[in-house]
């Protein structure tokens, strides 16, 4: 194997320290690959002038589909013609991204054949990321991918990959069965996935409880956050055990108890649940002593983005609390309401959140046909923004009756 | 009476070609024009249909410039031979 020739004095300082560095993967995939060896050159280069050298390109994909592909030339493609193309692909990837060893060597083979063998396991969206290919690899990949039972993921207009926690397959706080409510959006979901007919991009992100390891909260269009409406059980004795262990329950666990709803005598501790916020914080600090009640279900939450074309969003309370169950009827009849009022008023390359804020919530949840409540408010309560046209109502009968 | 999808699929692509170095269209631009156009005749399941049906054949091709469209097919000016 012949070493790298290229010099990279710029990407060499970002091999340095303790983290990981993609310089070190671009340098071994280039003891092999011609194509790692002109991304090194080329982004040596884009360090040097300060200057991208990528262009864009809109149209490369394989038949039939809209999503997967993202088209990348190089701007220099004389002086680096091994990246002249250098296409993304996204590869929905299994529903908690479990694998066997098998499947990762097929996936692997199958790109060192057709590209230049760098993979980002995961990307942000969640996919599988296989990072430079030509146009004429494209075609030749998706059947070998096909076959091999994997198929593209979302890019452009579309439903984006649906992606989920590990939720019950490792995780004991799962209130519900992320991975099975992920692989049926997925499936339920093909057309709005690979044929993208949406103002915008629409991402579903499901998590087990309120930790949130996926960040659903920040990073999806529809958020789908697992809760219990019951009480937190407790485990007195083993409560009494992490205190005699020479844990501070007052310090580290009642006093950050967002809701102040928690009381330690020094012997007991008692919840008050009905103002629990189910911020988990407690069951995390004392997972032996602590779980999540045993009525569980979900929030469905609307509206999160990150910062693209404007500011980023937190996502906003659209259900309380539902039970999660398949088929998921509730859930995929409401998404088709608001994909129904989105195409037709929305703008081109508006997402869902800046929809509602442009239309306003109160004639959103009108127009998709979800009754306010008091729990769709910014912060737990307080500052509620729903318009109850009741109260209204009342105080104008009280003014005409005056 | 209703539309077929091939009726449709063939309203669209004259409209895509219409638009063609004027106006990139998306799926949601199409199915309204057809809706406008058809009234009662249309309804979004067949512009689904029809679009499926365009972009299959190889008609038309998914193109990416921020958001999604629908165009003939054609060499980008991005792309390197
Ligand atoms: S979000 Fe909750 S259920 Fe899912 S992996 Fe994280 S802690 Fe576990
Ligand atoms: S889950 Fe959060 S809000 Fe509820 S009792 Fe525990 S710390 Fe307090």
């Amino acid at each position: 194997m012949a070493d790298t020739v290229v010099k990279t004095p710029k990407l060499d300082e970002l091999e340095k320290g303790k983290w990981p560095s993609f310089v070190k993967e671009i340098k071994m995939a280039a003891k092999t690959s011609p194509m790692a060896q002109d991304l090194l050159g080329q982004l040596e280069l884009s360090y040097e002038q300060k200057l991208g050298h990528w262009k864009h390109g809109g149209i490369v994909g394989v038949m039939g589909y809209g999503g997967g592909v993202i088209g990348r030339y190089s701007d220099m493609p004389d002086k680096f013609p091994n990246v002249s193309h250098f296409h993304t692909i996204r590869i929905n990837q299994p529903s908690g991204w479990f694998y066997t060893s098998k499947a990762l060597r097929t996936l692997c083979d199958i790109w060192e054949k057709h590209g230049s063998g760098l993979t980002n396991m995961h990307g942000s969206t969640g996919d599988i990321i296989f990072l430079g290919t030509s146009t004429p690899h494209l075609e030749p990949i998706f059947s070998e991918l096909t076959k091999a039972g994997f198929d593209l993921g979302g890019s452009g207009s579309d439903v984006r990959t649906p992606s989920c926690c590990v939720g019950p397959a490792r995780c004991e706080w799962a209130c519900y069965d992320t991975l099975a409510m992920a692989y049926d959006l997925t499936m339920s979901f093909q057309d709005e996935l690979h044929r993208p007919a949406f103002p915008y991009k629409f991402k579903f992100k499901m998590s087990g409880c309120p930790n949130d390891c996926v960040a659903s909260i920040a990073r999806s269009d529809m958020s789908i956050i697992g809760t219990w409406r019951d009480s937190i059980q407790i485990d007195k004795d083993a409560v009494a055990e992490y205190a005699s262990r020479g844990m501070d329950i007052k310090a580290d666990v009642v006093d950050n108890c967002p809701a102040k709803c928690m009381e330690w005598d020094g012997k007991e501790l008692h919840i008050e649940n009905s103002y629990c916020r189910r911020c988990m914080h407690c069951i995390n600090v004392m997972p032996k002593a602590l779980r999540p009640g045993k009525d569980r279900g979900a929030t469905v939450l609307i509206g999160a983005k990150a910062p693209i074309i404007e500011g980023a969003l937190l996502a906003s309370v659209l259900y309380p609390f539902v039970k999660i169950e398949a088929p998921y009827q509730q859930i995929k009849d409401v998404v088709a309401k608001i994909w129904d009022v989105w195409c037709e008023e929305g703008k081109n390359r508006e997402r869902i959140g800046e929809f509602i804020q442009r239309v306003g919530l109160g004639n959103f949840l009108d127009a998709i046909e979800v009754e306010p409540v008091a729990e769709m408010v910014a912060h737990p309560r307080e500052n509620p923004y729903v318009f109850y046209e009741e109260y209204f109502e009342e105080d104008e009968t009280a003014e005409e009756q005056k | 009476m209703a539309k077929t999808v091939d009726e449709i699929a063939e309203a669209m692509y004259n409209m895509i070609k219409e638009a063609t170095g004027l106006k990139k269209l998306k799926a949601t631009d199409l199915t309204k024009a057809i809706i406008e156009l058809y009234g009662d005749e249309a309804d979004k399941q067949l512009c689904k249909d029809a679009i499926k049906q365009l972009v299959n054949s190889g008609r038309c091709v998914y193109t990416y410039f921020g958001g999604s469209f629908i165009e003939l097919p054609h060499r980008e000016g991005a792309a390197n031979d």
